[in-house]
């Protein structure tokens, strides 16, 4: 599945299927500062991921001091 | 996982594990809408009839905190301060234009919008490296200023603001790390217009975590600014909010813990020296230039304006 992430602005391929949570972990992503987002739906941690998928990792850390 | 509040078994969109629950898009929605209602209420932060002034910078915070505040029915206009920071200045604008144009102004909600290069002839970066300070400081004083300027003189009853639940717990934890003392009475999700010149300003979003809001634009299909402002790299508060999302994976509803059990320690125990306000209205006077209320003759904006005003035309 091709697999969309931000900071830097990048895409990476990984092997389907797959859980959400694994996805994650395998990226060395914490659920709690990520939405993970296929087509245009949101999905949950136990969602299985197939191979055909567009997915996208998008993080909501937001940080400046103002 | 379904959704744990529809009878049939519908598919949810986000699970949350600090609530025990899982909803669908609809019980999603709700589930916001009643934590801002809550905090609105809890902390007396504004009524159906006051007109309230949101912050909004294009990110995800303060266009949800817009749209919930429209959503809920209150009467909510917006202000943008465009602080000339380049493509993510472009960037941010058009989404706050967009936002306004198709989905605020069918609420008859408008938007306003302040240029920094307009009023202090240079951008955000440009202006602290004439003041030798650090861009965010400056940043700072800026928006505070601006966002305050157009509440009291549009006459709103309230400025709102965007922060979230992880944006509190990490600010909490920066200053209990350093004993800021000062900064913890500052915390309160209301801040009263402790004298005249000064909005009265609230964080509706205090109950809800930076992904729920982040869900809940996403589910909304509210278009906002996922890149960050270039100059928040590497800031302490993404340190503090990256060891904060730590542990709240190992235990689900530390942060909301923290938080809140710090702000019921606030009203529970009763201030031991002089309250906000009335440390306020003993140090602070109008500025000798503006009018707003500063502690030092002439406010910090003023001084900065001044100073890049020399820099510009350094014979004048
Ligand atoms: S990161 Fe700094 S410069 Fe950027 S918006 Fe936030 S306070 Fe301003
Ligand atoms: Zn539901
Ligand atoms: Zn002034």
């Amino acid at each position: 599945m091709l697999v969309q992430l931000s900071h830097p602005h990048r895409q990476v391929e990984i092997k389907g299927p797959k859980r959400t949570k694994e996805l994650l972990r395998e990226l060395n992503l914490v659920m709690e500062a990520h939405l993970v987002i296929r087509g245009d739906e949101l999905v949950t941690e136990d969602e299985m991921l197939a191979d055909a998928d567009q997915i996208e990792i998008r993080p909501v850390i937001s940080g400046g001091s103002g | 996982m379904n959704c744990s509040k529809c009878p049939t078994s519908t598919r949810a969109v986000i699970g949350l594990p600090r609530h025990n629950a899982a909803f669908c898009k609809a019980c999603f929605t709700t589930f916001v809408h009643e934590q801002v209602a809550r905090a609105i209420k809890a902390f007396k932060m504004f009524a159906p009839e006051d007109r309230i002034l949101v912050a909004v910078s294009g990110g995800k915070d303060s266009l949800a905190l817009w749209h919930i505040l429209l959503a809920l029915g209150y009467r909510a206009d917006a202000l943008y301060v465009n602080l000339g920071i380049g493509a993510y200045s472009e960037e941010s604008h058009r989404k706050v234009r967009h936002y306004a144009d198709t989905v605020a102004a069918s609420h008859g909600a408008k938007l306003l919008v302040h240029v920094v290069e307009q009023e202090a002839g240079a951008g955000i970066r440009e202006l602290a490296t004439i003041l030798h300070r650090p861009t965010c400081s400056t940043c700072g004083t800026i928006k505070r200023y601006q966002f305050n300027r157009a509440a009291v003189e549009q006459e709103y009853d309230v400025m709102a603001t965007g922060h979230n639940l992880d944006d509190e717990a990490a600010r909490l934890l920066g200053n209990v790390l350093h004993w800021q003392n000062d900064y913890l009475d500052k915390q309160s999700p209301t801040l009263p217009a402790s004298v005249e010149g000064f909005a009265k300003k609230v964080k509706p979003l205090c109950r809800l975590s930076e992904r729920e809001i982040a869900a809940y634009a996403v589910v909304n299909r509210i278009d906002y600014i996922v890149e960050e402002c270039p100059m928040a790299k590497g800031s302490k508060m993404i340190l503090y909010k990256e060891v904060l999302n730590r542990l709240e994976t190992e235990s689900p509803g530390t942060k909301q813990r923290f938080y809140w059990g710090f702000l019921d320690k606030q009203t529970t125990v009763a201030p031991a020296t002089e309250s906000m306000a009335e440390k306020d209205q003993r140090t602070l006077a109008p500025c000798t230039t503006c009018g707003q209320p500063t502690t030092a003759g002439t406010c910090s904006y003023c001084k900065m304006m001044a100073k890049a005003k020399t820099a510009a035309h350094p014979r004048a």
